[in-house]
């Protein structure tokens, strides 16, 4: 078992409004990353993964609010710290970030070398300029973008090559953790592939120390990372390896969502796509009991009034459900 | 096969933007036929011309060069009242439910706007009701809940299905769908698609797909032409088209959308 | 649309604006309706009277008296006519005619006065002295006359057969008049002005019509500017074309040159209050152009606008119901944009005397203008402009606050 790199003891999170009504986004979230492996966080739009993001990292600014839990970074506890101070200490040097837009934080007056030189500094202000390019150099060869991409504009550059510089750039100080926060969905295919392949060869090469990869999108999912956890109103619903949450979910919120997949492959017009009628809670105000409830087809009277726990199975599989794995597996055998 | 009847064809179609140093071809002399029943996608990236062919197809933006068929005749739409007509028979739904419905309108304005359109100025207001709850029912919403709300009082799927209840009342020829579900969550997804394919069953209307997603033209349609740069780079069967593809460009599109049940393979780029 | 209205009456910003205008709305429309008076009618025989109460004298001879034993007010009455300057003026003849300078005490009012009836001459010649002080002196010493008297004033009427004085009343230093009961008493809280206008009355109904030149050019150039936006904006092409022509135009000529000109070739005459606010309204609504076709052109081209087409709309039904609503809120802060610098442009006219004939009405910028003509700021007769700058700046002020407040509403990137 490697050596734990961040470790998230039941987060919550919440966003206040203008108006004082408290969202909470993020709901008691418990999570651990070893070295050198990967975590996928999965979930519709609305459903906190991208408050995850943003609460993994310390980076509270209003209207997001930290409330309790713990959140350790390779050994240290950063929970309830300065958003400032965290921004100077923790994060690049331990955590990187990758929002969605990262492509568009380029300032299109310089060249890329320029924000090179910038991040190195923030950390280390005596950096030589010449030394900071050799770096950069040698980085992007190491992920094979060409070293002239240094000395380029932002506007020379398209939208996928973009969006791997700034990957590049940021993980530079080699961050212990990388959020990438749905980094290629703004992408076409084929930059796409290329941003999930360099992100990948960062992670075998050790440059980053683990993976947070957060998409709505399944088969990218699968393809990135080594576990899986789906999200649904701001609560951990199912946790487990890639392959067994993919073909085999526990959840019913699982199910219906990899029943939803669509891919370009051979026996997928012979399948009958799964939809779950309904729309997840609103958050200001989430039912009492399990929170896709109202969405169940296995819906039972308890669910309703009972806050439903975290279940393990013997395979290390976390879900959230009332049902113990062998009726869930039966259930779904029925239909 | 029963015989297949053309339903919208074009030839040498082309658009073609500014002039001069911004001159931009964005659709460049497409031919094409369309025919009567099916589901037909059109994939491409952004910036491939997909959706200002569907403007052209829809009447919303002129042709540069090239003629429009419906049904074998060359289309005239140079008068307000031809326009009307011919958007009788070819109607559409868009990508983003929350800008395809004006904010300050109710809900039974769009509908009703579908029923005046097709005649019904004069029907007795219990008679718009009752073909309003019909169309609603269709696509799973109670009229009664949405009477008197406003769009924006819905989700978005909910949104996008009103839009499906709009063209059950219109009942065109021809849907042309500019990727309606791609501002959807993956599980009210299949609820759209599915609702989709039962309208065009219950009103034998074609669908014409227009979508980025290679998966789901696959999954959905009947033929699937495949467009790089204002061109149609290669179109067929959908089995032909992604299984067995010809042409590079297609077999890049293909390759590089990640895959679940074969190995995906990131050599390629 | 209540739902909106609401948002809006959120925002503190707007309150606060919306406050201060329907304040000076108020006052415009009560104040004439309590004072009757016509704001133009010279009351004041001479320029510039100080803000005051004003009690006539021959009503208060008249009036019943009573007796009142104040401490102090001898001093007071002393102090009214022998000031501090006055003092130290006494004090440095005295000196100059060789009194010790620590023997004058310039408080002791009684002291001083005897020192100085022994020593002041006219006729003593003091070295360095010029006419002028001189002059003021015996000026001076004139009015020192009976300052320490504390018999009565006697008021006598002349007799017309005999022409003898016969007493008609005696004023003890100790009688009042009760203010209520004089029969004319006249407040004047800004004063008058160079004319002997009272300042105040004036100044409500300048900001009347100043507000009400706002309102005609405010409207005239949002009706111009939003229409010939919507139509150049919606159907775009060679519509677009010549609207735009035209918009740049009125765009590249400096606005208060081309006011300035067409003001002044309009004539002296024919200059009134609506001319003016007509003709500012028809110079500046290009910017509502440009502004409300960018608008629409972003707007064209959305889902909604393109689905209302496929419902068979014609293009009025569209830019009535698909496009207006949309920029409402838009062009509800341009128009009070329009209405302030409308005042603003009034202002500025009127100051250069180009501004509506001036016997009819009273405008904030005439008021300026009049003030500035007669040196009311070097005179130092500040009750003259300073309380028309404040409403200006108060009107402007309130206008601006509703636009941001509502931009702040109606633009959620701006919210704090």
């Amino acid at each position: 078992m490697g050596k734990v790199l961040l470790e998230v003891r039941e987060l919550t999170t919440r966003y206040i409004t203008r108006f004082g009504e408290s969202v909470y986004a993020v709901d008691h979230v418990s999570l651990k990353v070893e070295e050198g492996k990967s975590l996928g966080i999965a979930g519709e739009s609305g459903c906190g993964k991208s408050t995850l993001a943003l609460s993994l990292m310390g980076y509270y600014f209003a209207p997001l609010h930290y409330m309790s839990g713990e959140i350790i970074v390779d050994g240290h506890n950063i929970s309830g710290m300065n958003p400032d101070d965290v921004r100077k200490a923790i994060l690049g040097k331990e955590i990187a970030y990758i929002p969605q837009a990262a492509m568009n934080a380029l300032n299109p007056t310089q060249k890329i070398i320029h924000f090179v030189e910038d991040v190195i500094r923030a950390h280390d202000p005596s950096a030589d300029k010449k030394a900071i390019y050799e770096r950069a150099c040698k980085l992007f060869e190491t992920v094979g973008l060409p070293p002239q991409v240094l000395e380029k504009y932002p506007v020379e550059l398209s939208g996928g090559m973009k969006q791997r510089t700034v990957i590049a750039v940021s993980v530079l100080l080699s961050p212990k953790v990388l959020i990438a926060d749905e980094p290629s969905s703004a992408l076409d295919v084929t930059s796409q592939k290329m941003v999930i392949k360099m992100i990948r060869q960062l992670l075998h090469d050790g440059l980053v120390g683990s993976l947070i990869f957060i998409t709505h999108e399944l088969p990218l999912l699968y393809n990135v990372t080594d576990d899986i956890m789906v999200m649904y109103a701001g609560q951990i619903v199912e946790k487990g390896a890639a392959r067994e949450a993919v073909f085999d979910p526990l959840h019913p919120y699982s199910k219906g969502l990899m029943g939803s997949i669509i891919v370009p492959e051979e026996g997928l017009r012979e399948v009958k796509l799964t939809a779950i009628p309904g729309v997840p809670p609103n958050l200001k105000n989430p039912p009492s009991g399990c929170r896709f409830a109202e969405r169940c087809k296995y819906v039972q009277p308890e669910c309703i009034v009972n806050a439903v726990g975290l279940r393990s199975t013997e395979g290390g599989r976390v879900y959230r459900c009332i049902f113990s794995e062998k009726e869930l597996r039966e259930a779904y055998r029925n239909g | 096969m029963a015989e297949r009847k053309v339903c919208l064809s074009g030839s040498g179609l082309t658009k073609i933007y500014g002039f001069g140093r911004t001159r931009t071809v964005a659709v460049d002399h497409v031919d094409f036929n369309f025919y009567e029943g099916e589901v037909i996608s059109i994939v491409g990236e952004s910036g491939s011309g997909k959706t200002t062919l569907a403007k052209m197809l829809l009447g919303l933006t002129s042709t540069t060069e090239g003629e429009i068929y419906f049904q074998g005749q060359r289309r005239d739409i140079s008068t307000q009242r031809k326009k009307l007509e011919y958007w009788k028979n070819i109607q559409a739904i868009f990508q983003d439910p929350f800008s395809s419905y004006n904010i300050f309108n109710k809900i039974d304005a769009v509908l009703l706007d579908c029923i005046n359109m097709r005649g019904g100025h004069g029907f007795p207001r219990a008679k718009k009701v009752e073909m309003m709850t019909e169309a609603c029912s269709f696509v799973n919403l109670k009229f009664e809940e949405l009477t008197n709300k406003y769009p924006f009082e819905l989700s978005g799927g909910q949104m996008q299905r009103l839009m499906i209840a709009r063209i059950f009342l219109l009942m065109p020829k021809i849907l042309i769908a500019d990727e309606p579900t791609s501002m959807i969550d993956a599980c009210s997804r299949a609820t759209i698609l599915d609702m989709l394919m039962g309208l065009r069953d219950e009103i034998g209307m074609t669908i014409i797909f227009i979508t980025h997603d290679i998966g789901l033209a696959y999954y959905v349609s009947d033929s699937v032409y495949i467009m790089e740069k204002g061109k149609f780079v290669e179109y067929g069967t959908a089995d032909e088209v992604i299984l067995n593809p010809k042409e590079p460009y297609t077999k890049r599109l293909i390759n590089d959308v990640p895959k679940i049940y074969e190995e995906w393979d990131l050599s390629t780029v | 649309m209540k739902h909106t209205l609401q948002q809006v009456f959120r925002s503190g910003k707007f309150i606060f604006g919306f406050s201060i205008l329907v304040a000076i709305l108020l006052i415009v429309i009560i104040y004439p309706l309590v004072i009757p008076d016509p704001p133009l009618a010279i009351i004041a025989q001479g320029t510039f009277f100080e803000p005051g109460i004003y009690v006539n004298v021959y009503d208060s001879i008249i009036a019943p008296k009573y007796t009142l034993n104040l401490e102090g007010a001898a001093a007071k009455r002393i102090a009214s006519r022998l000031n501090s300057d006055d003092r130290l003026a006494m004090k440095e003849w005295l000196v100059a005619v060789g009194i010790p300078e620590d023997e004058i005490d310039i408080e002791d009012t009684a002291l001083l006065l005897e020192l100085w009836e022994t020593h002041f001459d006219p006729k003593t010649q003091i070295a360095g002295m010029t006419n002028a002080r001189r002059n003021y002196y015996i000026r001076l010493n004139a009015s020192l006359e009976g300052l320490l008297a504390t018999e009565a004033a006697i008021i006598a009427v002349k007799n017309p057969t005999t022409g003898a004085l016969e007493e008609k009343s005696v004023v003890a230093q100790s009688d009042f008049v009760n203010a209520n009961k004089v029969a004319n008493v006249r407040l004047l809280p800004l004063g008058t002005d160079n004319f002997g206008r009272d300042v105040l009355t004036e100044l409500i109904a300048a900001a009347r019509v100043s507000l009400q030149i706002g309102f005609v050019a405010g409207i005239i150039a949002t009706s111009i500017g939003l229409t010939l936006g919507l139509l150049a904006g919606y159907i775009g092409g060679i519509v677009d074309d010549i609207i735009m022509f035209f918009t740049n135009l009125f765009t590249v000529i400096p606005g208060l040159v081309l006011l300035i000109l067409i003001s002044f070739s309009i004539g002296q005459e024919r200059r009134g209050a609506t001319t003016i606010a007509i003709v500012i309204g028809l110079t500046s609504w290009y910017w509502t152009t440009r502004a409300v076709r960018a608008q629409v052109i972003s707007l064209r081209n959305r889902d909604h606008v393109n689905l209302s087409k496929l419902s068979g709309h014609s293009i009025v039904h569209i830019i009535l119901n698909d496009i207006l609503p949309y920029i409402a809120s838009y062009v509800v802060m341009a128009m009070i944009l329009q209405i302030s610098s409308a005042i603003l442009a009034e202002a500025g006219l009127s100051i250069l005397g180009l501004g509506p004939r001036t016997t009819e009405v009273p405008t904030l910028g005439l008021m300026m203008n009049w003030a500035m003509i007669y040196y009311a700021h070097t005179l130092g007769k500040w009750w003259a402009y300073i309380p028309v700058l404040v409403t200006i700046a108060l009107i402007t002020f309130s206008m601006n606050l509703m636009n941001t407040g509502l931009d702040q509403v109606f633009n959620p990137a701006l919210r704090d």
